[in-house]
């Protein structure tokens, strides 16, 4: 491994190849750098920005910087860490995240990155956003109480499916998730439960039907291991129930 | 397909801005055309339409009112102009009146602060609103007369240019029009011309500053098979409206300017992204461009110049001051919702339709025309060594003389503040809502890349105006105006709003100033973009620099709960009828 072609990490060095971010680098070296709105699969959005790192003294978003020789990255200091913390607290006040009732809970990658940086409360006020949940389709369930707008289901719609199901509408706070139907209800819309989108959502904005806690709380994906090391909840979505997640 | 459809979904935005000022909404019927036409889905359109604050699905009905909101048209009165006008025509804020004859509302600063207050009545400008004023409009709209036939005195829109210098004065200004520029162009080359804008030092007007010559070099090599040339004349920083007056009495400078550059980087398009609240200039810009084609200033070989073809189309902006930054303004051109894109890769190599793009602002466009015409040293005998040439500066708030006024660079804000007739100055407002506010004690700082750094805007305030009105507007206009992209700037700002009402109104403690430092740290840390690291700039300068009046708007309480219980209550008061004693909570005194 040349000097050219790694960063540092915490203190590790990380080797990219040409083209990397600093998270494809990561991820493929096996550090885990939080992160919602980013899957490996689909195009970069930055959004989020809980993957957010001090670079040679700036913050970035790890998902949309380029790795460049010589990078120092810092994804575990103090201050980054409190940083991600307040900008989930964000995201549990925007949305309505009620996580003891919620079936994702324990399976949720929201959840499990702020347990991740040691998020106890939600500190900030509650917006408390009234948003109707969609249950027009045979096999798929949106809860928009949850969505985070990390736009997965978006680009999964439109990169993998072809379908442009689904698209954000309005804007600053009144952003939203809406659904390409001549009524905008699921159910009126080209989605199948088999589209990759139904299989993206990192919290549980998007649920199958007709199961629903089928695992106890306790044994769901994130209770045995944190998420630095089990990854993104899309990543085991073909995971049979119950199964360890080794992988 | 390939170019042609490409072609029609770039100018989506502009359908739809067609229709808006056609039907005054955009019906279902229109979506669906639209989205078959374009091959893209209904719900697209709509998000496109539900970004732009001036686009609209439900009808507006016949008269479109809406009252400029900046903190300097709200110094003028016009809140209470707005409240006058509602009672007037027995209609509320926001919801259009039940006959579809008018809506009434607000909107961010249309540009127009030094002769304001002001309002976009379908489209179009009314200056220096009174209650009279007011009346008169009141009259007109039950009366349904077409805004057509309104006096004609409504719509004036005067420069008041109070002091010129390099670039106004009267001995430059006929330079550029009649194509000085292009025929130093023609004589010299392209590469000696590119030298001279380098060596002057020419750097953005905009704000940032980038090195104009720089950014035309990267453009000029970046490998592509064609380039474009942009004009930002998104002018939405609340307190500048310089450009409203370049593209009013010289638009033939800033359109020369621009065939410079395109001479220079090879570019065959041009765009003038105009903003919406500007429309009222698009017909006279239009005659410019006519008329400098008739001249060969623009079109096939300009000039007479074998293979020189450059040509300039104008596109419109919808209501929002996202649209500004660079790359959300390539995407807005590209029709799309204005959310700016990731950078690197930056426009000038990747911008619209990822070829080459040059944005620059108008006044750097003029700029650069007037230096290819006089000359590098020409320029740089103004200024200062590090801010070479002059800036126009949109002045208005708390002073005799508002308006237009170019000073070298290196100008103190106390020359300033003289100049344009201020008195018992308490704070300036420099390079608008998303600058710096400073205190009458640092007047003696300067106008310069180097030091105070801005694209003009320049709101004054006396010692009677309550600083706090201010920094709640810019705060209620920056959550306004988020995007939506980034965590950070959609829900930190919304946050930030809270709290600052909260303080404003006389509820927050020491913990909730706390709060509002860890979420404006945070904002200007991690936000995607300008917009949402700027937004915590006013209520962070305030506590900076007047920590003295935050602490006497502070409740004494450590802790007070965000939300009224009292007013809680509201509704079902509302409800109920009732207002007596009983159907109140004293919760707080």
């Amino acid at each position: 491994m040349s000097d050219k072609n790694t960063f540092m990490l915490d203190g590790v060095a990380i080797a990219f190849n040409a083209g990397d971010t600093v998270m494809d680098a990561a991820l493929r070296a096996g550090a885990y750098i939080p992160h919602l709105c980013h899957n490996p699969e689909f195009t970069p959005h930055g959004s989020c920005r809980v993957c957010l790192v001090d670079i040679n003294g700036r913050r970035r978003s790890a998902c949309t910087q380029p790795a460049l020789p010589g990078l120092n990255v810092d994804n575990s200091s103090d201050d980054i860490v409190a940083e991600r913390r307040s900008l989930l607290q964000m995201l549990f006040v925007e949305g309505n995240h009620v996580c003891p009732g919620c079936e994702k809970s324990g399976a949720c990658q929201l959840q499990a990155v702020a347990y991740h940086a040691g998020m106890l409360s939600p500190r900030f006020t509650h917006f408390f956003p009234q948003r109707a949940v969609d249950a027009s389709h045979p096999d798929t369930a949106i809860d928009f109480n949850r969505c985070i707008l990390c736009e997965l289901c978006v680009r999964a719609s439109n990169e993998v499916d072809n379908k442009q199901v689904f698209t954000i509408s309005g804007r600053g706070i009144g952003s939203h998730l809406v659904i390409n139907s001549p009524s905008g209800k699921l159910g009126d819309s080209d989605f199948a439960a088999t589209d990759k989108a139904a299989h993206v959502c990192p919290v549980g904005a998007i649920l199958p039907k007709h199961s629903g806690y089928d695992q106890p709380i306790g044994e769901r994906l994130y209770d045995k291991q944190p998420v630095s090391i089990v990854g993104d909840v899309a990543a085991h979505e073909n995971d049979a129930q119950g199964d360890d997640h080794d992988r | 397909m390939g170019a042609a459809h490409r072609a029609q979904r770039t100018n989506l935005l502009q359908y739809l801005c067609q229709i808006q000022h056609q039907l005054n909404c955009i019906p279902a019927a229109a979506i669906s055309q639209l989205a078959g036409a374009l091959e893209i889905s209904a719900a697209e359109v709509r998000g496109v339409i539900e970004f732009y604050a001036f686009l609209h699905e439900q009808p507006r009905g016949q008269f479109d009112i809406l009252f400029s909101d900046n903190i300097t048209d709200q110094m003028l009165g016009s809140r209470n102009l707005l409240a006058q006008l509602c009672k007037r025509l027995d209609t509320e804020p926001g919801i259009p009146r039940d006959d579809l004859r008018v809506t009434i509302d607000t909107t961010s600063c249309t540009g127009i602060c030094e002769q304001g207050p002001a309002l976009l009545v379908n489209g179009r400008v009314v200056s220096r609103l009174d209650n009279s004023r007011i009346e008169q409009i009141a009259d007109l709209i039950e009366s349904a007369v077409d805004v057509t036939e309104w006096p004609q005195a409504f719509f004036l829109v005067e420069d008041n240019i109070h002091r010129r210098d390099q670039l106004l004065s009267k001995q430059t200004a006929g330079l550029t029009p009649d194509g000085s520029a292009l025929r130093a162009l023609l004589e010299h080359g392209a590469t000696t011309l590119l030298e001279t804008i380098e060596t002057s030092g020419l750097q953005g007007r905009g704000g940032a500053g980038f090195d104009t010559g720089k950014k035309w070099r990267f453009s000029k090599q970046a490998e592509a098979d064609c380039r474009y040339v942009v004009c930002n004349a998104d002018e939405g920083e609340p307190g500048t409206f310089k450009d409203r007056v370049l593209l009013n009495s010289y638009a033939d400078s800033v359109f020369e300017g621009m065939t410079l550059c395109a001479g220079i980087i090879g570019a065959q398009h041009g765009y003038l992204y105009l903003r919406g609240e500007y429309r009222y200039l698009l017909e006279s810009l239009q005659q410019v461009l006519q008329r400098r084609r008739d001249n060969q200033l623009l079109g096939r070989n300009i000039l007479g110049k074998q293979g020189f073809d450059f040509d300039i189309d104008i596109h419109l902006g919808a209501g929002a001051y996202i649209c500004g930054e660079e790359s959300s303004l390539i995407e807005s051109m590209e029709g799309k919702r204005g959310i700016p894109r990731k950078r690197p890769p930056f426009p000038a190599t990747h911008g619209y339709l990822n070829k080459p793009t040059v944005i620059n602002n108008v006044e750097t466009f003029m700029a650069a025309a007037k230096i290819a015409a006089l000359g590098a040293d020409w320029f740089r005998s103004s200024g200062t060594a590090d801010s070479p040439g002059t800036k126009l500066l949109s002045i208005s708030g708390d002073c005799k003389r508002p308006g237009i006024y170019e000073y070298p660079f290196g100008v103190t804000i106390r020359q300033i503040l003289d100049d344009c007739g201020a008195e018992n100055t308490q704070a300036v407002q420099i390079a608008g809502a998303a600058g710096t506010t400073l205190p009458i004690s640092e007047s003696d700082r300067c106008i310069a890349f180097e030091d105070v750094a801005t694209a003009g805007s320049f709101m004054v305030f006396n010692n009677d105006r309550d600083l706090f009105e201010m920094v709640q507007n810019f705060t209620h206009f920056f959550a306004h105006e988020s995007c939506g992209l980034c965590t950070p700037c959609r829900v930190g700002g919304e946050l930030l709003k809270d709290l600052v009402d909260k303080l404003v109104n006389g509820h927050a403690t020491h913990h909730d100033i706390g709060e509002i430092e860890t979420i404006g740290a945070l904002m200007q840390d991690a936000s995607h973009c300008g917009l949402g690291s700027t937004a915590p700039n006013p209520i962070l300068d305030l506590l900076k620099h007047f920590p003295q009046l935050v602490e006497k708007k502070l409740a004494h309480s450590n802790y007070e709960p965000a939300f009224d219980l009292d007013a809680a209550l509201q509704e079902a008061r509302d409800i109920t009828g009732r207002d007596d004693a009983g159907a109140h909570i004293e919760s707080r005194s």
